[in-house]
C-alpha cells in the first residue's frame, strides 16, 4: 500500500472519506502517516486544502486520541474563510480543541464578533455554538453586546441559541447580567415552546445555583406551569419550583394544586409524572393532598414490569422516607421483593429503603434477614448490606439497639462473613461500645475471645482491624474474661506473625495487661485480708480469677516469656520495644512469684512494681467529646494576649494552605503539631538562661496550654490540677431518662443498658469555606436587575448604591482573577472551585428578596 | 481525582455523549466539559465497561463517579449520556431515542458504518440538538428541516 500510492499522495489530497477507509484497513502506522500528510497540507495557503486537512485532524482527534492543539492557529485561518463549509469545519475544530490555555484564543474574538453580526443566520448560529463551548472570561466580556442584540433577534432559531449561550456568558462574566437579563426574562413570555424550553432551561441552571435571587420571577414560572403543554418545559419548571419552594414555603402551597392537576391527567407522560412525584416528595411534602396523590402514583411505578420504573419508584420512596416513613411502610412488600431482583441498582435502592424502615422493634429481625442475603450475595452487595446495617444501628449512639449482647454477637458474625471488607467500621463500633456501654463488656470480651482464638482469621487481611479491636478489648476488659491464660495464649500464638506490626504491637500490649491483671489477682489472693480487687466486677462468671495457683501463674508467665523471646529481635521498633518491656518486667517479678509461695512480704520491689502497673491500667478509658477542650476552664493568672504576635506568623504560614481545601482533621493535627514544634523551639530560645530547660517547657505549656494537644491520658491526670471537674463534664450523667421511661416489651427481658452519650454530637465541627466574590456579585446583579424592573420606585437609591458596590466588586473580581491566574496550575481554579461548593451558603449571605404579593 | 470536582461546578445538564460499540470502540464522543486526552480515554473506557456488562433487563441508569450515565443499546451501539445526579432519567432516555430517530431518518435505516463515514454530519445534528450541554431542540421535524437547510449551503 505504501509505495504504489506515493505518486497519488503528492498529487491529490486524501479526503476525509479516504482517511476513514484507510483507517479501517490498518491502524497505527496509517495514523502517523496521515498525521504527517495533514501537517504538510494544513500549512498550505489554499483554504480548501487546509480545511480538509483540519477536518481529517478533527476526526483523528475525536476518535483516535490524536492531539490537535498544535493546529489552533490554522483553525483560526480556516474560520476566516467566507465559505460556509470552511467556517463550519473551522468552528467545529475550535469547539473541539480550544481551551482556556490556547494561546491564539485572542485571535478569534474579532472573527466571532463578525460572525455574530452577520446577516446569515447560519453563520450566526455557528458562532454561537462555538462561543457556548469555549467561552472564556474575555470572550464573554467582549461579546456581551452582540449576544444582547441576538437575544432580541427576529429569527427564533438565533434567539434560541443566544439564550443557550447566555448561561455560559453569565457564568464567566457576571456583569453581563446588567445588559442581558431583561431580554432573557422577556423571553419567558414567548409562546414558542422551543424558545421557552431554552429559557426555562437557563433559569433551571441558574436557580440551582442560587434560588433566592430568582424568587421574584415566580409568577412567570407559575404561568408556565399552568399553561404549558410541553413535557420538557414542564419538567424544567418543576425543577425550578422544587428549588424555590424549599426556601419559600408559601410558594409550596400555591404550586401544589397545578402539580396535582398534572399528576391526575389521563395520558401524562411517565417522565413528567415522575418529575411531579419527585418535586412533591422533595419540596412539597408538607402539602397533604399532593403527598397522598404522589404516594398513590408511586405505587404504580413500583409494580410495573419495566425495571426503569421500578427503580425510579424505589428511588423516589427513598427521597420521602426520612419525613414520611408511612409511605415506605405501605409498600413494604414491593421493597422486599426488589431485594431479590437481579439488577444491582434495584437491589441497592431496596436495601437503603429497608434500613430506613428499621427501628427498635424490628432491628433484630431485619438484620437477620439481611445477613442471610449477605451470605448469598456477591462481595460487592454483601459489603453494601453490612455497611447499611452498621450505619443505622450506630446512629445517635446506638439509639435503636436495646439488646447489646445480641448486637455484639452480630458484629462478631459479620467478621466471619467470607466477603466482609468492612473491618474498619466494625472495629470502631466494637471499641466504641466497649467504652460506652459498661454492661456489654462481658459479651464484648466473649465475642473478642472467639475471634482471637481462631487461627484461620489471622490469614484474612480484611479482618485485621477487627482483630485489633478484639485484642484491645480483651486486654482492656480482661477482668471479665473467664480464662486470661487462654486470652494471652491466643494473643501470642505463632500465627500472629501474619499480622502487620502495628496490630502486633496492640496484641502484645494487651497480653501485658492480661499479665498485670493476673499477677494482681494472684498476689491479692495470697492475702486473705486484702480488700476485694478494684477491678473485680459483680458478674457471675468470675470466680475463676481467684483461682490462680502458683502453678498456673508461673505457667502463664513462662508462656508469655516464651512467646515474646522470639520478638525481642524483630525489626519493627514498636514490637521490639514492647516485647522487651514486658520481658524486662517479667524478669523483675519472676523470682517474686517463686518467693511468694513461701513468704508474705509485700514490700519487695517486685511487688511494688506490680502494684504500680496495676494502678496504671486501673483508670478507665472513655469517650471524649469533641467540645471537651473548650470546656477546660482557664486557669487563674493565664494571660491570653501575651506572645500572640509570634504565633500569628506561624499560624499564617501553617494555616493558609488549608483555606483552599476541605477542612480535614488530619491537616489540623499536622499543622498544630508543627505549631507545637515551633513553640517549643521558640520557648527554648526566648526565655532567659538561668531557668532549666525542662521547666522552660513546663512554663511555656502553662502559658500556652490551650494550644497544646494532650497526647496521653496519664499526662493529663498528672499535670493539671484543675482537671478533675473536667472528667465529670465529659461524662455527663448517662441516659437515665431513657432507662426510666423504657417499658419492657413482652419479648425483651433485660432493660436496656446505660449508654454513655456526650452532650453534643461526636462529629468534628466543620469550618465554613471562604465565599467567592464572583458568585455573590452575580446574585447581587440579578437582584438589582429584577428590582430595577420597576417593582418599586424607592429602590432607585438602592440600585445606585448597588451599582457602586458592583463596580467595586468588578474591580475585586478583576483583582482576584488576576491573582488567581497567577496561582493557576494546569488550568485548575482552586479557590473558586471550593467556594462554589458553598453556593447554598451564599444565598443566605445576600439580602432577603421580597416575594411579590400577587402570588400570596 | 481533580476532574470530578471540576465537573460538578459547571452548570451543565449534559456532561458528555458517547456512542460506543460492543467492542469498546468510540464512534462518537462529544464532551461539554474540558478534559485532557488521557482523561477522555479513561472516561470512555470506564463508561464502556459499565454499560457493556449490564443485562438488557436491568435499568438504563447507572451511577458514574459523582454523576449518572443514562444509556441505551441500539443494535450494536451503546448511546450513553452523562448527566447530573438530579436530572430526570426518563426525559433523557427519550432524548436518546429522539436522537436515534433523527439519525435513522437522516441516513435511512442508519447503521454503524453510516455513522463512521459521516461523522461530521452526525456532529452537525448533535449540535442542533444540544447546545452547551443543554437540550435546545426537542422537535424532530425542526431539526430535520434545519439539517436540510444546512445541506443546501454546502
Amino acid at each position: 500500500m505504501a509505495s504504489s500510492n506515493s505518486l497519488m499522495d503528492s498529487l491529490f489530497q486524501r479526503s476525509l472519506e479516504d482517511l476513514i477507509k484507510g483507517l479501517r484497513l490498518g491502524e497505527s502506522t496509517f495514523i502517523s502517516r496521515s498525521l504527517e500528510e495533514i501537517r504538510r497540507e494544513i500549512k498550505l495557503t489554499d483554504l480548501s486544502t487546509k480545511s480538509v486537512a483540519l477536518q481529517k485532524l478533527s476526526y483523528l482527534a475525536a476518535l483516535h486520541g490524536v492531539d490537535m492543539a498544535w493546529a489552533a492557529f490554522h483553525a483560526v485561518e480556516v474560520v476566516s474563510s467566507s465559505r460556509f463549509a470552511h467556517k463550519r469545519i473551522g468552528y467545529h475544530a475550535i469547539a473541539q480543541s480550544f481551551s482556556d490555555q490556547t494561546p491564539v484564543m485572542l485571535l478569534i474574538t474579532n472573527q466571532l464578533r463578525k460572525d455574530l453580526n452577520s446577516s446569515n443566520e447560519h453563520e450566526v448560529s455557528l458562532a454561537l455554538e462555538c462561543l457556548a463551548r469555549i467561552g472564556t472570561d474575555d470572550l464573554a466580556r467582549d461579546l456581551t453586546s452582540e449576544v444582547f442584540t441576538l437575544l432580541g433577534s427576529s429569527k427564533a432559531l438565533v434567539r434560541k441559541k443566544a439564550i443557550g449561550v447566555v448561561l455560559r456568558v453569565f457564568d464567566k462574566y457576571p456583569d453581563a447580567v446588567k445588559v442581558c437579563f431583561k431580554r432573557l426574562v422577556e423571553n419567558l413570555e414567548s409562546s414558542d415552546p422551543q424558545l421557552l424550553s431554552a429559557v426555562v432551561g437557563v433559569f433551571c441552571e441558574l436557580t440551582a445555583k442560587d434560588p433566592r435571587s430568582y424568587l421574584p420571577l415566580a409568577p412567570e414560572f407559575y404561568k408556565i406551569l399552568v399553561d404549558s403543554r410541553n413535557n420538557w418545559v414542564l419538567i424544567k419548571v418543576l425543577k425550578i419550583f422544587a428549588k424555590l419552594a424549599s426556601i419559600e414555603p408559601r410558594l409550596a402551597k400555591k404550586v401544589a394544586d397545578p402539580v396535582c392537576e398534572h399528576m391526575r391527567k389521563q395520558n401524562v407522560g411517565k417522565s413528567l409524572l415522575f418529575e411531579c412525584i419527585r418535586t412533591v416528595f422533595s419540596s412539597l411534602s408538607d402539602q397533604e393532598t399532593a403527598l397522598k396523590l404522589a404516594v398513590a402514583k408511586i405505587r404504580e411505578f413500583l409494580v410495573d414490569d419495566d425495571p426503569n420504573l421500578k427503580y425510579l419508584g424505589l428511588h423516589a420512596l427513598s427521597i420521602v422516607a426520612p419525613k414520611h416513613l408511612w409511605a415506605v411502610l405501605e409498600n413494604k412488600e414491593a421493597v422486599v421483593k426488589a431485594m431479590s431482583d437481579e439488577d444491582p441498582n434495584v437491589k441497592l435502592e431496596a436495601l437503603h429503603l429497608l434500613m430506613a424502615m428499621v427501628n427498635e422493634d424490628n432491628v433484630t429481625e431485619i438484620s437477620r434477614i439481611l445477613m442471610n442475603y449477605a451470605l448469598k450475595s456477591d462481595p460487592l452487595f454483601c459489603n453494601e448490606i453490612i455497611c447499611s446495617v452498621l450505619l443505622p444501628c450506630s446512629r445517635n449512639s446506638y439509639e435503636i439497639i436495646v439488646d447489646f449482647d445480641w448486637y455484639l454477637s452480630l458484629l462478631g458474625e459479620m467478621a466471619r462473613v467470607p466477603h466482609c471488607q468492612r473491618g474498619k467500621e466494625i472495629e470502631h463500633q466494637l471499641i466504641d461500645i466497649g467504652t460506652r456501654v459498661k454492661d456489654a463488656r462481658l459479651e464484648l470480651v466473649r465475642v473478642s475471645r472467639a475471634l482471637l482464638i481462631d487461627p484461620a482469621l489471622l490469614g484474612n487481611q480484611f479482618l485485621y482491624p477487627i482483630l485489633s479491636a478484639a485484642a484491645w478489648a480483651s486486654g482492656e476488659y480482661v477482668e471479665f474474661s473467664k480464662s486470661p491464660y487462654e486470652i494471652a495464649e491466643a494473643l501470642l500464638q505463632p500465627r500472629t506473625c501474619l499480622l502487620p506490626d502495628s496490630i502486633r504491637a496492640i496484641y502484645i500490649h494487651s497480653a501485658f495487661k492480661v499479665l498485670v491483671f493476673s499477677l494482681g489477682a494472684y498476689f491479692s489472693a495470697q492475702q486473705p485480708t486484702s480488700p476485694p480487687l478494684a477491678q473485680e466486677s459483680t458478674s457471675s462468671g468470675h470466680s475463676m480469677v481467684n483461682g490462680f495457683t502458683y502453678n498456673s501463674i508461673s505457667s502463664l508467665v513462662n508462656m508469655i516469656e516464651l512467646g515474646l523471646c522470639s520478638l525481642s529481635g524483630t525489626i519493627d521498633v514498636e514490637v521490639q520495644e514492647r516485647a522487651k518491656n514486658i520481658l524486662g518486667f517479667i524478669g523483675m517479678i519472676k523470682h517474686e512469684i517463686a518467693e511468694k509461695a513461701t513468704s508474705q512480704n509485700s514490700e519487695t520491689e517486685g511487688h511494688r512494681a506490680i502494684a504500680f502497673m496495676e494502678d496504671v491500667f486501673s483508670e478507665e478509658l472513655g469517650p471524649v467529646s469533641s467540645t471537651a477542650q473548650e470546656k477546660v476552664p482557664l486557669p487563674e493568672g493565664l494571660e491570653l494576649n501575651e506572645n500572640l504576635e509570634g504565633l500569628q506568623e506561624i499560624c499564617r504560614e501553617v494555616l493558609e494552605p488549608m483555606a483552599e481545601s476541605d477542612y480535614s482533621s488530619d491537616k489540623v493535627s499536622f499543622s498544630v503539631a508543627k505549631l507545637r514544634i515551633r513553640d517549643q523551639e521558640e520557648a527554648s530560645s526566648s526565655l532567659p538562661p538561668p531557668l532549666e530547660s525542662s521547666s522552660l517547657l513546663a512554663e511555656h505549656r502553662k502559658r500556652h496550654g490551650l494550644y497544646y494537644l494532650s497526647s496521653q491520658k496519664s499526662e493529663d491526670h498528672n499535670d493539671r490540677e484543675g482537671n478533675d471537674n473536667n472528667t465529670s463534664n465529659e461524662y455527663p450523667p448517662a441516659n437515665e431518662i431513657s432507662v426510666d421511661s423504657f417499658k419492657p416489651k413482652k419479648k425483651i427481658s433485660k432493660p436496656r443498658p446505660v449508654v454513655v452519650k456526650l452532650d453534643e454530637g461526636d462529629e468534628p465541627k466543620r469550618k465554613p469555606d471562604a465565599s467567592s466574590s464572583n458568585d455573590e456579585s452575580l446574585s447581587r446583579a440579578i437582584q438589582t436587575a429584577l428590582m430595577g424592573k420597576g417593582k418599586g420606585k424607592e429602590k432607585e437609591k438602592e440600585i445606585v448604591k448597588e451599582n457602586h458596590e458592583m463596580n467595586v466588586d468588578t474591580e475585586n473580581i478583576e483583582q482576584s482573577s488576576r491573582r488567581e491566574k497567577k496561582n493557576k496550575k494546569n488550568g485548575e481554579r482552586s479557590s473558586k472551585r471550593s467556594s462554589r461548593r458553598q453556593r447554598g451558603k451564599e444565598a443566605s449571605v445576600t439580602k432577603p428578596v421580597e416575594v411579590p404579593d400577587l402570588l400570596l | 481525582m481533580s476532574e470530578i470536582s471540576f465537573w460538578s461546578n459547571l452548570s451543565l445538564q449534559i456532561r458528555f455523549i458517547l456512542l460506543q460499540n460492543r467492542q469498546g470502540k468510540t464512534r462518537l464522543a462529544k464532551y461539554y466539559v474540558p478534559l485532557e486526552e488521557s482523561e477522555k480515554h479513561k472516561v470512555e473506557y470506564e463508561v464502556h465497561r459499565l454499560v457493556v456488562n449490564r443485562d438488557s433487563k436491568f435499568t438504563n441508569f447507572v451511577e458514574f463517579r459523582t454523576h449518572k450515565v443514562i444509556y441505551r443499546r441500539y443494535a450494536g451501539l451503546f448511546f450513553s449520556l452523562c448527566v447530573d445526579i438530579t436530572d430526570n432519567e426518563l426525559a433523557y432516555l427519550e432524548c436518546i431515542h429522539l436522537f436515534v430517530e433523527i439519525l435513522d431518518h437522516f441516513f435511512s435505516n442508519v447503521c454503524e458504518l453510516d455513522l463512521v463515514f459521516n461523522f461530521h454530519k452526525v456532529y452537525l445534528i448533535l449540535d442542533e440538538f444540544i447546545l452547551a450541554g443543554e437540550l435546545q431542540e426537542t422537535s424532530k421535524r425542526a431539526i430535520i428541516e434545519r439539517m436540510s437547510e444546512l445541506e443546501k449551503l454546502e
